[in-house]
């Protein structure tokens, strides 16, 4: 990755194709950030511009506004090229508010805590 | 040096990368860089239905850090070729 002539930019593994696109950042943490992509360095750091992180739950999903971010190379695992003909999600997937699914995702995590619960209580029964 | 020539001449073949966090995306290589990073075209993710967010990702760029494996096509791998190229390498070039 770095900084490639005109004439070999589109078949090099440089982000510059990517520039002032509409991009899908996959984070080592799970999260999803949408933006645009303003300014990259060789670590894969980047700027992007009117970022959005998209929560999902099951079948809701939410875009949080976050605004203009830095993200350190490392923490990057993937960068997309958003389709905009098609952004959309699966048609089951339905749009929430942020409190609604900061709601979701708290019964989400009880569920889970609930369930490691149970599983720890039944381990003397030392199934597997 | 040898993988990045190696997947240098792979480059236009359809391969599925697998990420550490178990993500594991087909598509066709369109590049590789010194760190391994890949640039990968008509991605699709293996299990669509856990990764609904990577739906409307046609083209992606993936940290050579994060990969844990790149599935090959079958006829992809030359052994002898790759074999004395290991050799010439050991051997310090």
């Amino acid at each position: 990755m770095s900084w490639a002539g005109p004439e070999d930019i589109f078949l090099s593994t440089s982000l510059a194709t990517y520039l002032d696109k509409k991009l899908l950042v996959l984070l080592r943490d799970g999260r999803k950030l949408l933006g645009t992509l303003r300014s990259f360095d060789q670590f894969a750091n980047a700027v992007l511009e009117g970022t959005c992180e998209r929560l999902i739950v099951g079948d809701l999903y939410s875009d949080i506004p976050l605004g203009l971010y830095v993200i350190r190379g490392e923490n990057v695992v993937l960068i997309g090229e958003v389709d905009l003909e098609k952004e959309d999600l699966p048609p089951h997937m339905t749009r929430v508010s942020t409190a609604e699914i900061r709601t979701a995702q708290k019964a989400e995590r009880e569920a889970a805590d609930l369930k490691g619960s149970m599983r720890k209580r039944m381990e003397f029964l030392d199934m597997d | 040096m040898l993988f990045f020539s190696y997947f240098k001449e792979i480059v236009g073949r359809e391969v599925v990368v697998e990420l550490k966090n178990d993500l594991a995306i087909r598509g066709t290589l369109r590049s590789v860089d010194q760190y391994l990073n890949i640039k990968l075209e008509n991605t699709r993710v293996v299990d669509q239905d856990k990764y609904p967010h990577m739906m409307s990702v046609r083209n992606c760029f993936i940290r050579g850090s994060v990969v844990r494996y790149v599935q090959l096509p079958p006829d992809g791998v030359d052994i002898e070729l790759l074999h004395d190229a290991t050799r010439r390498e050991a051997r310090g070039g």
